[in-house]
């Protein structure tokens, strides 16, 4: 943690009084004591109705009110804070779960956070506002020395006594007055530094959001990309289903269709027959593609028989032998099987064509709640999974599930790729 | 002439079907949209043939596979012809392992296969007739490129020819028509593929049971 006003003065202590800085720190102290004054008042008050009404129930409503009074307090001074650190300090509270002022106290009565801002408003309250008034002091009486020809000049007649007993008879005699004053701003400059520092310093450490409140983000983001994987999930079943009941079933009509026609001309020697039955065949084709496509948005097999039957299927496809070995007691969470899924079709994929391999094993197992697979190929080895912009999807892919890729690949061979991902998350 | 129930989800395919079918003379006296429509039709209708999609509503995953077998260990020996979207072996396996007797005709066809017009209406008076029928693209799957697999292996190309014209439901000679080869060779290969695949030869209809075989150790998971 750094505080700017003690970086400023450690490496320019002198230009440091002619700066904006003196300023801002005064400004900072000053309103600083300000705020700890009626901060420390509304909490003292609070803490008297609240102990004083706590028999009749209301009180200690009352007294969860000055536990979260930290809060708006905290909420201000991070916006002070800026009037003399140029980063500004990190919220600590999480979401909430629900709208309404119950999910709110119940959440925030809950966090670390709202306790550390509750300190920070007594620290605020007492230490500062005393110390704020102290150097208050110190300042106001500088500025007035300063003044003193001023005063003198503008208050005369009258006599003015900077020191009890010798009267100042004009202005001129008051400028060794004015020579304190301007020490007292000048030492007013360093003790106001130092002294912003230290509240900065105080400040940061407790208004700040820590790792540990920073945690319960984290999950959140987690759980907010595993949603979006699910959505996109259930975008790719509709578009399989989609083509599955839509173009595919009407291809299929269409080749039977032909296929009727070409009943009708069996026997008639006419020039039509070999153009239908072209037809017939090119509508085939676009069915063979079609399936294809559509296996590759989202298989069926997966979908009713599980990630075994899924990748058997696969394995059969692979222009190279796969030999399959998976040993799974029941269905996963199909997220889970989804990933496994894509990364065996990524990796049978990369090995088919980059590998050199003629031989690829998949063997799966299930590990303490965990899906291990590995995908070992016999090829040439030397598979670069920063490279591969398919390995890296897959990567987070299994990121989100809390899970990891491991890619071995010396050069020689073989290349293995290694997927743990837990079946609990 | 067979008396067919028909379920297919999709209207125009569902309608192309039944004309095609009444078009050679067969007659439809039930064509329905959902499982539970099925299984009321068969029960209502008793027809020679039930014709059925893998993929039905509510829920578009196996219901009419599902329903198939169902109506089997409710009708034994009812014949059925299940249409697939699918090559998937896994569908075909949960078809004949799932059905409770060998009796009566299965088959299993791609939707391709009713372009194929007199492909397709050739299988369904095989299967009518008490036959198996494994859709040709399917077995091609099932019989290629495994490698690894033991029992398989030690069957020469030729016999594996032979095996996958008999999963497909051909009879020695039709088997010996498409090979050019005499029916006395084919009787030669199918002994040879019998006794390669362990098959004890009272154990039923040998040459379904060399295909199931096949098809159980594919995945054995299922």
């Amino acid at each position: 943690m750094t505080v700017a006003v003690w970086e400023a003065l450690r490496e320019r202590p002198l230009r440091f009084a002619l700066s904006t800085w003196p300023l801002r720190c005064w400004a900072f102290l000053l309103s600083g004591t300000v705020v700890g004054f009626f901060a420390l008042l509304l909490l003292t008050v609070l803490l008297f109705v609240g102990v004083g009404l706590s028999v009749v129930g209301v009180g200690l409503l009352v007294l969860m009110g000055v536990a979260v009074l930290g809060i708006p307090v905290a909420a201000l001074e991070r916006h002070r804070l800026r009037l003399v650190e140029p980063e500004p300090l990190l919220d600590p509270h999480g979401s909430l779960p629900g709208t309404g002022a119950w999910p709110w106290l119940r959440t925030r009565l809950r966090e670390r956070a709202t306790w550390r801002e509750l300190g920070y408003t007594l620290a605020l309250g007492v230490v500062f506002t005393a110390t704020g008034i102290g150097f208050a002091a110190l300042l106001g009486l500088s500025v007035l020395l300063t003044a003193t020809p001023v005063i003198v000049w503008a208050i005369a007649p009258d006599t003015v006594m900077l020191v009890p007993g010798r009267p100042i008879s004009d202005p001129v005699a008051a400028l060794p007055g004015s020579a304190a004053g301007l020490l007292g701003l000048f030492v007013s400059a360093y003790v106001g530094g130092l002294l912003a520092g230290a509240q900065v310093w105080v400040a940061q450490s407790l208004l700040s959001a820590r790792d540990e409140d920073l945690s319960t983000r984290v999950i959140e983001l987690t759980r907010s990309r595993v949603r979006l994987v699910d959505a996109f999930e259930a975008e790719r079943r509709r578009i399989e289903r989609d083509l599955h009941d839509g173009a595919q079933q009407q291809l299929v009509a269409l080749s039977m269709t032909l296929g009727l026609a070409e009943l009708e001309l069996r026997g008639q020697d006419s020039p039509a027959t070999p153009l239908i039955a072209r037809a017939r065949g090119e509508a085939r084709q676009a069915l063979d593609q079609l399936r294809s496509l559509v296996r590759g948005i989202h298989p069926q097999v997966l979908t009713d028989h599980g990630l075994p039957a899924a990748v058997s299927e696969l394995a059969l496809r692979n222009p190279i032998p796969v030999t399959v070995e998976m040993h799974l007691p029941d269905r996963l969470p199909s997220a889970v099987e989804t990933t496994a899924y894509f990364t065996v079709t990524e990796a049978l994929t990369n090995a088919s064509k980059h590998s050199g391999a003629d031989q690829v094993s998949v063997v799966g197992r299930l590990h303490d709640d965990k899906l291990v697979l590995l995908i070992t190929d016999n090829g040439h080895g030397g598979a670069d999974p920063a490279a591969g912009a398919g390995l890296q999807g897959l990567a987070d892919r299994v990121a989100i599930l809390k899970g990891r890729l491991v890619v071995t690949s010396p050069v020689g061979g073989p290349t293995q790729l290694r997927v743990e991902v837990p079946c609990s998350a | 002439m067979l008396r067919v129930v028909l379920a297919e989800d999709a209207v125009l395919l569902r309608a192309g079907l039944v004309e095609l079918l009444s078009r050679v003379g067969h007659e439809v006296t039930a064509a329905v949209g959902d499982a539970a429509e099925l299984a009321r039709a068969v029960d209502a209708d008793r027809p020679d043939v039930v014709i059925t999609d893998v993929r039905m509503p509510p829920g578009f995953r196996d219901e009419g596979l599902k329903a198939a077998l169902e109506l089997r260990s409710r009708h034994p020996g009812l014949p059925v012809v299940v249409l697939s979207q699918y090559v998937a072996t896994a569908y075909a396996t949960q078809l004949f392992s799932g059905a409770s007797s060998a009796e009566g005709g299965l088959g299993y066809l791609l939707k391709d296969r009713v372009g194929e017009v007199t492909d397709f209406l050739d299988a369904l008076d095989r299967v009518a007739g008490g036959q198996t029928v494994i859709d040709p693209e399917v077995v091609r799957v099932l019989l290629q490129q495994r490698t690894a697999d033991e029992p398989l292996q030690r069957l020469t190309p030729r016999e594996r020819e032979v095996l996958a014209l008999m999963a497909e439901g051909l009879n020695n000679q039709a088997i010996a028509q498409r090979l050019t080869i005499t029916e006395a060779s084919v009787v030669k290969h199918s002994s040879n593929i019998f006794m390669k695949l362990d098959l004890d030869p009272a154990e039923g209809n040998r040459r379904v049971l060399a295909v199931l075989a096949h098809l159980r150790r594919e995945a054995p998971q299922v």
